[in-house]
């Protein structure tokens, strides 16, 4: 669609869906469909961290397991580093996963509990054998250097750390098969508030060293805010704004962002002074909104909002895309 | 390399150097470890295992009590014999008019080194054929425990990882076992084997061979435990740490090896005192019905059904059978409540 930005994109997603079948007995055609992701279009360029917000439900880890094709896609084409890998098998699969990985949410139960951390960072090394076994040492302790752990932990298992200490081992194994794209699922969500900073921090010095582009989902809007340059906010499985961190955050376009970025807190801002409330509950996935997904809880939908799905379209001159009949920002 | 970040400052040290485990050794502890370090902290399931060692050891010994201690072959009755007593010589078939016998009863408890515990109705020294029948219950109960667990993980596994049509036909299979209940199938399967014997190709198990409660025992609980092995396998299977492992792309036998087999172990160890004792109750309980153990071999199942006919009498030949089973499953659920808990990953050291 816009493929006349100037870079390629590092990966590209179009009209990309993930149907889940629930309550499936043994009669086909039983069980109804759970639409988790429907038609995300999105690119993601070399370089920059694109951020995935939207609340609990709407999609956001189901979207980044499907763009590193843990999951296998219901339809669309998913494209990476221009290679078509929508349905590629695992075997061919295996040089994108090297470029690709991914970081999980909760740093307890992404790492196995039976395995040294030195098993769980470097069993690729030696599966892939993408060092030579005299050099894994040197790697490893390299790899731990990198997340700021030291050598001397290799030996300990999981439990023997702290959480955030874990999310610093699982960046290490994700950073084991030097990867040009991570995408990382809520990676902070789960510790501290303090410990959080260090992550984030963490995340944006190894950016800089190791030239890694990130899709950084979270439903934290504060932190996504410090460490995206580009923003995707999710609704009900669908992207519904898309646009640069700093226009999307002062300006919204679509009326959810404006409600989610009205629920941030602020000091100084009297509680509930100007925060939008959105009414009654996220629709299910099993049966979204004939019209725009949004159109029960929008306090600006129309008519027109009920029936019509509004497509993903630019405005702002291109720099940003909204999927809305009325956006609050003028159009191109 | 090891120039940490700048602007993060550096966490590392402090936190697990604090944790109590992580200064004890350099060299990590890993959760088998932990898990021995917190079971030998547990004093009840301590207690357990050396009951269960001490019942376990005692039974082994029985030849060596038969042959110096009791003096007597546990297995011939001996319905015409007398032994000494305070220089008496005492019958051990005595002439009464007690009870439903026939005007004959089994010598009771003497406390001496022979006929500890009194005699059955064939004369044979009841403690020692206790020893005996420890034995072949613990044997049947330790052998079907293991015949159940490999089965049950071979499935699980195989329903839980592959899924789809294998998953299928798999949980159907269990279902049908399941769905008998477990007495009616155990006394369906030894009525027709025990009655028989069995021949697979060129192997011929005897209708009195120890195989064929072994091996019912062992099949008619694989469903119990298959159905919670494979959850867990499901749940590994869609587990972070196994979506990190498919993400860098390490082959599905090497995850199965190294992620789900390892997590999946710790349910069957579990699960082994639990099935034990289990087990020792149904292998009394199809001895008792004469279709467990066959005559002249013991069974605390065995010696139970022996007593039945003595109940009013000399009560002590069906209560020791019933003891020796009360105190042994008594001893392996403890024990089983304690390496339930130390396994657990999540158990904190108290």
């Amino acid at each position: 669609m816009s493929a006349t930005a100037p870079p390629r994109p590092l990966l590209a997603a179009t009209d990309l869906t993930k149907h889940f079948t629930v309550g499936k007995t043994f009669w086909p055609g039983s069980g109804r469909t759970l639409r988790a992701v429907e038609d995300v279009s999105l690119e993601v360029f070399p370089g920059e961290t694109l951020g995935l917000v939207g609340e609990s439900g709407s999609g956001k880890s189901t979207l980044g397991r499907c763009l590193t094709r843990l999951y296998t896609l219901t339809a669309g084409r998913l494209l990476f580093d221009g290679r078509d890998i929508s349905a590629a098998k695992e075997r061919a699969l295996k040089p994108v996963r090297l470029n690709m990985q991914m970081i999980f949410q909760d740093p307890s139960a992404s790492l196995n509990p039976r395995r040294r951390v030195r098993d769980i960072v470097g069993d690729v090394l030696h599966v892939h054998k993408i060092r030579p076994a005299a050099a894994i040492e040197d790697r490893l302790a390299e790899l731990m250097g990198l997340v700021g752990l030291g050598g001397d932990y290799l030996d300990r298992y999981p439990h023997e750390f702290s959480g955030g200490q874990r999310q610093r081992i699982g960046i290490a194994r994700a950073l084991a098969v030097e990867p040009k794209l991570i995408v990382a699922d809520e990676p902070v969500s789960a510790l501290d508030v303090s410990v959080q900073a260090q992550i984030v921090n963490l995340f944006n010095e190894l950016q800089e060293r190791l030239h890694l582009t990130y899709v950084f989902i979270a439903h934290d809007l504060a932190v996504v805010r410090q460490v995206s340059t580009r923003v995707a906010v999710m609704y009900l499985g669908s992207i519904v704004e898309t646009g640069e961190t700093d226009a999307l955050y002062s300006r919204p376009a679509h009326p959810y962002t404006e409600a989610l970025l009205s629920a941030i807190p602020q000091p100084g801002r009297r509680a509930r002074g100007n925060r939008i409330l959105l009414e009654g509950e996220l629709p299910s996935p099993l049966d979204p909104p004939r019209g725009c997904k949004f159109s029960t809880r929008c306090r600006y939908a129309q008519a027109r909002c009920r029936t019509d799905r509004p497509a993903p379209t630019a405005i702002a001159g291109g720099s940003r895309t909204v999927a809305c009949h009325f956006p609050l920002v003028a159009g191109a | 390399m090891a120039d940490t970040s700048t602007s993060s400052p550096a966490v590392p040290g402090g936190i697990a150097a604090g944790e109590r485990a992580s200064r004890r050794a350099r060299r990590g502890q890993s959760p088998w470890v932990r898990a021995w370090l917190i079971l030998r902290r547990d004093r009840a399931a301590i207690l357990a295992a050396i009951v269960l060692v001490i019942i376990v050891v005692a039974s082994l010994l029985a030849p060596l009590y038969a042959a110096h201690v009791s003096r007597t072959d546990p297995f011939r009755s001996n319905l015409s014999g007398s032994i000494t007593i305070d220089g008496q010589s005492v019958a051990i078939m005595q002439s009464s008019t007690q009870g439903l016998g026939l005007g004959v009863v089994p010598i009771g408890p003497t406390w001496r080194a022979q006929y500890l515990l009194g005699a059955d109705a064939q004369g044979r020294d009841v403690a020692a054929r206790l020893l005996y029948g420890g034995r072949n219950s613990l044997l049947i109960a330790g052998a079907s425990t293991l015949i159940c667990l490999v089965l049950a993980a071979l499935v699980g596994t195989c329903a839980g990882f592959f899924g789809g049509a294998t998953d299928m036909v798999l949980s159907r299979l269990l279902d049908v076992l399941w769905a008998f209940p477990v007495y009616l199938l155990a006394i369906s399967l030894s009525i027709v084997l025990i009655s028989q014997g069995i021949t697979i190709g060129p192997v011929e198990i005897k209708s009195g061979s120890l195989l064929l409660p072994i091996g019912i025992i062992g099949i008619i609980y694989v469903p119990y435990i298959a159905r919670p092995v494979r959850g867990r396998v499901l749940a590994l299977r869609g587990s972070e740490f196994v979506l990190a492992a498919r993400g860098l792309g390490i082959p599905r036998w090497r995850i199965l090896r190294k992620d789900i087999l390892p997590n999946v172990a710790t349910t069957l160890i579990v699960y082994i005192p639990l099935m034990m004792a289990l087990n020792i109750v149904t292998e009394s309980a199809l001895s008792f019905l004469s279709i467990g153990v066959q005559a002249p071999d013991a069974s605390w199942g065995t010696i139970m059904q022996d007593g039945q006919t003595l109940l009013y009498t000399r009560p002590v030949v069906a209560l020791a059978p019933g003891l020796a089973v009360v105190a042994t499953v008594l001893a392996l659920n403890v024990l089983g409540d304690g390496v339930r808990d130390a396994l657990d990953p999540r158990t904190k050291l108290r």
